[in-house]
């Protein structure tokens, strides 16, 4: 399980859990973003932050402090590139 | 049924970027009203839409959004206005649903929460051309079949298809009113939304509605509450006991809503839409380009200073234009007048005068206004927040702030009117607050007058390079901690998260984008300019009052052998000295010796609060080389250069040393001294409040910051 904010750009993950308490996850709910979707960080923004993330055929942005509550599980069955660090 | 049409309105609820607005310019050709939510800075654009057999509906374009939760005051006023709970508006009597066509099912999130308010409803799945190219087949009659027989329209409303099917499905919508089928709750959160319903309506003893209900139940926030006047004491009871049955049912009561509308769409949208083989979008590609980690910060000054370049170059030619056609309407109407000199000035110098002050100003809204929409139509606008938002998020700004803060280095104006694509309130506001700091080009002429004057001569061009930029950077210097305090200690506002659709790339269309670069500029002419042009008479008034004959005869008496021209500018400069704005600037003037300011810079610091720009002319006037003088007038500059203090402890010193000029110029830099700004402030942040917190308070810093330059420098040299 790993935080949002800690993939790396290209990488994909599968939503294991989020906040609904939280502004942000709600927001993210509102657009789809649900437990068990997979998701794929596409990059970070040129000064490291915010992401840009796909998800259910769309490319949103949220700021990586943002992002640090969306658990993430990397090794589910999603087309995975495995990390390149621990 | 009989009923007039007229009286009929129709609401148009979707996402943004679905095309909503071009669907709207489409249904209603253009035949629009703007006008204001009460209490909101929210928009209400309106239009007539024919529905094609000759019926006329008023339909109400409400800002884009994803879900009816309460958040921002955009959404509140789209559930408002669905509900009909704003004063003065009627409930809509259909609602029109737009959606993308290539990504329905969150688009029909909205959509199945605004079923919940049992409208009849049509459904436009708009964009079905990107649809069709990427290779998504829509059976649209059976997504209708699915939704509860609403109709069901596919259209391109920027290719302008489908635009009649619409205006039909209204018609029919409206004739057989059939509501979009709704959501089923799971039984533990159907009795939950019963409960507070029926509690809330025995406590306030109003009508509490299902989507209401809904609304108190999911949300954080108390708007709804509020709005029907459901205390705390009341709710809190009611609320904690209805959440935790839902969350006995297995459901998080903030996550419930979504869950159990996706659930309810997955199955909806099931067999609707097929995939077949089509062409991937170019945004993938495009945007590995323009939010590349080097190049895309390299292209993104590259459009920003375009941008930039265009509102200061491009806007130069139309505003020399319409200054000399304003000089040219003065020289046609002073000449008969000779004979009236008080109606002459107050056409002049005060009416004319005024408005062409204020027409200037249009060349640089429009242009900026045609790169706004440009850039927000293409899609680019959200990649620019994407890039910036770190070297805002800081400061509680965010990256949406980094256009209107670079337009406010051209002129405040368009600024403050660009703040509108901020979403966040809080942002927003600060945002607002921050752009008249920027180092606008009506503070040129006063940084220039003074180098070239002052710096140039005594430390060479470098130097005067150097001050140049230097006084470019004052207001940006302030601006950050100015942002930083007001979004952390001051503003009351909840922040909004910085949750952002970075949508398809998109070709604008010309005529949308035209068409609210020209509703920018009517609505900035009609509401700012009543308030600047009575700032203006004032001015003028005050420094025209009063005039006895008697100065001008002593003056001339006094000068027998000068030249006609010495003659009316010493005649001008006495006049101004015993007018109502003179007498003031001596009597305040001990308020700015601090700054080392005598009373004709002082004269010249008052007449410039409703524009800065003013202060050359009136530095010409006050030194009595008449009012024609130009920043780069030889008479004004030798004319400053040799005041001298007449009396005080400083006297036989020269006024201008470079401490006052150093001090002159932060002053300007910092102060308020625009009525435009201050006008167009009031009116985006919905009332005086912040316009007058915003003078006082740049007045206020330029003052301190000016004496703090004068004081120190005047004691290391």
């Amino acid at each position: 399980m790993t935080p949002l904010s800690q993939l790396l750009p290209g990488q994909f993950g599968k939503l294991a859990s989020l906040n609904p308490e939280r502004g942000v996850d709600q927001r993210l709910m509102a657009l789809g973003l649900l437990p068990g979707m997979v998701l794929k960080l596409i990059r970070k923004a040129p000064l490291g932050d915010p992401l840009a993330i796909e998800f259910g055929g769309q490319v949103v942005s949220l700021r990586l402090a943002e992002a640090e509550n969306l658990i993430v599980d990397v090794s589910a069955d999603c087309p995975i590139q495995r990390p390149r660090q621990p | 049924m009989s009923t007039p049409d007229a009286g009929l309105l129709v609401a148009l609820v979707g996402n943004p970027n679905t095309g909503k607005s071009t669907l709207f310019n489409a249904l209603t050709g253009l035949r629009q009203r703007v006008g204001n939510y009460p209490g909101v800075t929210v928009a209400r654009k309106s239009g007539t839409c024919d529905l094609g057999d000759g019926q006329k509906v008023e339909l109400v374009d409400l800002p884009g959004l994803y879900s009816l939760a309460a958040a921002s005051p955009d959404e509140q006023v789209v559930i408002d206005a669905l509900a009909g709970n704003i004063a003065g508006d009627r409930r809509p009597d259909a609602v029109v649903l737009v959606a993308d066509a290539t990504n329905l099912l969150r688009n029909l999130f909205l959509a199945s929460q605004v079923a919940e308010l049992g409208r009849p409803v049509v459904l436009v799945l708009n964009q079905a051309d990107v649809a069709k190219e990427q290779g998504l087949r829509i059976d649209a009659e059976l997504l209708s079949r699915r939704l509860g027989g609403v109709p069901v329209v596919l259209t391109s409303a920027w290719k302008g298809e489908g635009i009649a099917d619409v205006r039909r499905a209204i018609a029919r919508a409206l004739d057989q009113r059939t509501p979009m089928k709704r959501v089923v709750w799971p039984a533990n959160i159907a009795g939950a939304l019963a409960d507070v319903a029926a509690t809330a309506s025995a406590d306030t003893g109003k009508e509490v509605t299902a989507a209401d209900a809904q609304r108190l139940l999911f949300d954080g926030n108390a708007t709804t509450a509020d709005r029907i006047g459901w205390t705390v004491a009341q709710r809190e009871k009611t609320l904690r006991s209805a959440r935790d049955r839902v969350r006995n049912s297995g459901y998080n009561p903030m996550a419930a809503e979504p869950l159990v509308h996706y659930a309810h769409l997955r199955a909806a949208l099931e067999g609707v839409v097929t995939e077949g083989r089509g062409k991937a979008g170019r945004t993938a590609a495009v945007d590995g380009l323009l939010l590349h980690r080097i190049l895309g910060p390299v292209l993104f000054a590259g459009i920003m200073l375009g941008l930039f370049a265009s509102v200061f170059w491009l806007a130069k030619f139309p505003m020399e234009w319409i200054q000399s056609g304003v000089d040219a309407f003065k020289g046609v109407v002073a000449p008969p007048l000779d004979a009236y000199p008080m109606l002459q000035s107050l056409l002049t110098d005060g009416i004319i005068g005024g408005v062409g002050a204020f027409l200037a100003f249009l060349p640089q809204i429009l242009i900026l206004f045609l790169f706004v929409g440009i850039l927000e139509d293409s899609g680019y606008m959200a990649r620019a927040a994407f890039i910036m938002d770190r070297l805002f998020s800081w400061c509680g700004l965010n990256g949406k702030s980094f256009v209107p803060m670079l337009s406010g280095f051209a002129c405040a104006i368009p600024g403050l009117l660009s703040t509108r694509t901020i979403e966040d309130p809080k942002a927003r506001l600060a945002t607002a607050f921050v752009v008249p700091f920027m180092s606008c080009s009506a503070r040129f002429p006063i940084y220039a007058l003074m180098c070239a004057a002052f710096i140039g001569p005594l430390y060479g061009p470098g130097w005067e390079s150097v001050v140049m930029v230097g006084m470019h950077c004052v207001g940006l210097l302030f601006a950050v901690p100015t942002a930083f305090v007001l979004t952390r200690f001051v503003l009351k506002v909840k922040p909004q998260p910085f949750v952002l659709e970075l949508p398809r790339y998109q070709m604008p269309k010309p005529r949308d984008v035209l068409w609210r670069m020209w509703q920018n500029a009517a609505e900035f002419v009609s509401k700012a300019g009543t308030v600047i042009f009575a700032i203006t008479i004032i001015v003028w008034a005050l420094s025209y009052f009063p005039r006895d004959a008697a100065v001008a005869d002593r003056i001339k008496a006094a000068n027998p052998a000068v030249s006609e021209e010495v003659v009316k500018a010493k005649v001008q400069a006495a006049y101004v000295e015993q007018s109502y704005m003179g007498r003031f600037g001596k009597a305040v003037q001990p308020v700015f010796d601090p700054l080392g300011f005598d009373w004709k810079i002082t004269v010249g610091v008052l007449a410039s609060f409703p524009a800065r720009e003013v202060i050359v002319s009136t530095l010409g006037v006050t030194y009595s080389v008449g009012e024609g003088a130009k920043a780069d007038s030889q008479h004004l500059r030798q004319a400053m250069q040799d005041a001298k203090w007449s009396e005080g402890p400083r006297a036989g010193r020269p006024i201008f040393s470079l401490a006052a000029v150093l001090a002159l110029m932060v002053f300007f830099a910092l102060c308020s001294q625009c009525g435009p700004t201050i006008a167009t402030l009031a009116q985006e942040t919905g009332g005086w409040k912040w316009a007058a917190g915003s003078f006082v308070y740049m007045t206020a810093l330029a003052w301190i910051v000016a004496t703090l330059v004068y004081q120190v420098v005047i004691r290391l040299l």
